[in-house]
């Protein structure tokens, strides 16, 4: 496996409109939603980033200088060399859908269904999207940032069961 | 739409009438914590499996958006309940990341003094527990003895037996005193015998062994193609561990070795916890020979943490830094930035991808956690093996309900 600048440079000849950044020794790349899909393929099977480490979301909603309110977070690492690589991405409403990397990484598809329950983001192709955390009735996403910490009542959404039905 | 066996049903399982539904969970006393897993049977043989999760989801996530980065080591002490202080470790090692914050050397080895004495009270829980599910009592009781010794001695060292809330930003909540390094040396000395007798009991032992052998074959592509990370992992042969992969606090200094299995099965998981302890014995003793002497907390001018009560009184910046940390609209410096920063936990990779946004409290505080990732994986493990091995393979992936659920 290439030394990661070399792989983080060859990304940005894949893709110009990537932006690099390292903060205390994490590489970071954001690349455009449309490509995300063939970038993570790219990297797991030609560049030997084999483990997703972990898949997660972030709302920029009130964030000091953002212009975007989703970054979606892919945290990939080498199970040989030990090499660690975020890419992220950004996404807007009102197209909250992105592909979905199950078919690369059967790991995904959890970690997909919690950013899906959790920020209401909608991965194409993912076998099961369901909710996972919350239950079925629940209506919201509760880790959105417009979404208070008390909650917003949802309760009327579940069906009461008395002793003589349970 | 509510998860029954009417729903689950699909549209063309006529020919498969004959299949039953059984509920396992979410109380019952071999999930050992509250998880429901509907179950699919051909006769005694699991044809599918589907987890039903959520039971114990608290919102840790959001709850870490309104504590700041003090406060949520409480919350971090009730995800994985059975490794608290390794959590501990694990949240304040992603903070010091984002903040920037170098440890000093006596507070890196006595947080990893506390992560290896974690990962065998973790150990000892799972495998007893294992050994419990497929019938070995007493096993778990070998096990349970030393695991109280362990929290005899967290009590020792911070007051707390279970929620131990020991790290701050910075630092520890009290220095490591002699009477600690006492019992740990008691502790030592006497432990091994206990893994001997522990081993003696099961290892040859046709029961625990047929139960255990070959059933829930992980391999090696799919552990990694799955995410697998920790003992469950490493019994599948991937070598990966993040104490020698990206050695964090003491671990460079220290001689230890990574411990792997290829079987990939539980009695494997199992060998692999087994082998884990007595190299974290091994850790344990060298860094509780070796702690370096000098303060244990970083200094005054990092404005992290509380200075003594000697310091606020005696010195300006003592006092300067007491008033700049209690002061409501103060506190941490912390960039606009994010960063990931993962321990090896003893149930795997435990990390956390927290955001600044310069406020002492994080923007997003999120949580890998290792249960949640392990437990996905449990439909294809159990796929075709009988009703009974069920509980063997839960066990195994070692499945903590509240960090499963956070």
């Amino acid at each position: 496996m290439a030394q990661i600048d070399d792989i983080i440079a060859a990304l940005q000849q894949r893709v110009p409109e990537a932006t690099t950044s390292d903060f205390r020794g994490n590489r970071r790349v954001v690349v455009p939603a449309a490509v995300l899909y063939d970038t993570l393929q790219w990297l797991k099977e030609s560049q030997g980033f084999d483990l997703l480490v972990d898949v997660t979301c972030v709302d920029y909603l009130n964030y000091r200088g953002a212009t975007d309110r989703f970054g979606l977070v892919y945290l990939l690492a080498s199970t040989v060399t030990a090499t660690r690589l975020t890419i992220r991405t950004m996404l807007n409403e009102p197209d909250l859908t992105i592909h979905s990397v199950v078919p690369l990484w059967e790991g995904a598809n959890w970690m997909e269904r919690e950013v899906y329950d959790m920020f209401g983001i909608v991965f194409q192709g993912h076998p099961d999207l369901r909710r996972i955390l919350m239950p079925d009735e629940f209506s919201a996403h509760p880790l959105r940032k417009d979404y208070p910490l008390q909650g917003r009542g949802e309760r009327h959404n579940f069906p009461v069961i008395r002793r003589g039905q349970a | 739409m509510p998860l029954t066996p009417a729903t689950l049903a699909k549209a063309n399982t006529s020919e498969q009438d004959y299949l039953w539904t059984l509920n396992f969970g979410p109380q019952h006393p071999a999930t050992h914590t509250t998880l429901r897993i509907v179950l699919k049977l051909d006769g005694e043989r699991v044809v599918e499996a589907i987890p039903d999760i959520g039971y114990l989801h608290s919102g840790f996530e959001k709850i870490g958006e309104h504590l700041d980065y003090n406060q949520y080591v409480t919350v971090t002490d009730r995800m994985n309940y059975i490794s608290p202080i390794a959590n501990n470790v694990a949240w304040h090692h992603a903070v010091e990341k984002l903040l920037g914050i170098e440890l000093t050397p006596r507070c890196k080895y006595i947080r990893t003094l506390v992560c290896e004495l974690a990962r065998i009270s973790d150990h000892l829980l799972s495998t007893g527990a294992m050994g419990l599910d497929v019938g070995a009592f007493t096993f778990f009781l070998y096990a349970f003895y030393q695991r109280e010794k362990i929290y005899d001695i967290l009590e020792t060292l911070c007051g707390a037996r279970f929620t131990t809330s020991y790290t701050r930003v910075g630092g520890v909540m009290h220095d490591i005193t002699p009477l600690v390094i006492e019992k740990i040396r008691a502790f030592v000395k006497d432990f091994p015998r206990t893994i001997d007798e522990m081993e003696k009991l099961v290892n040859r032992n046709r029961i625990f062994v047929d139960r255990m052998k070959g059933v829930g074959v992980l391999s090696k592509e799919e552990a990694i193609n799955r995410s697998a990370a920790g003992p469950v992992a490493r019994a599948s042969g991937v070598t990966r561990d993040l104490r020698k992969d990206e050695p964090y606090l003491a671990y460079a200094d220290l001689d230890f070795n990574v411990c792997c299995a290829k079987a990939g099965d539980c009695l494997a998981r199992y060998y692999v916890r087994i082998a884990e302890m007595r190299e974290s014995l091994k850790l344990v003793q060298q860094t509780l020979e070796n702690i370096p002497a000098g303060p244990v907390n970083v200094g005054v001018d990092e404005r992290a943490i509380l200075p003594t009560k000697q310091q606020v009184y005696q010195t300006i910046e003592g006092t300067i830094t007491h008033f700049e940390l209690v002061m409501a609209n103060r506190g941490f410096e912390v960039p606009c930035n994010e960063a990931y920063g993962a321990i090896e936990a003893p149930n795997g990779e435990l990390g956390f991808y927290i955001v600044g946004d310069g406020s002492d409290i994080a923007y997003r505080a999120r949580c890998r956690p290792p249960s949640y990732i392990h437990f996905s994986m449990f439909p294809y493990l159990i796929k075709g093996h009988t009703l009974s091995d069920v509980v063997a393979v839960l066990g195994s992936l070692n499945i903590i309900a509240a960090e499963l659920d956070r």
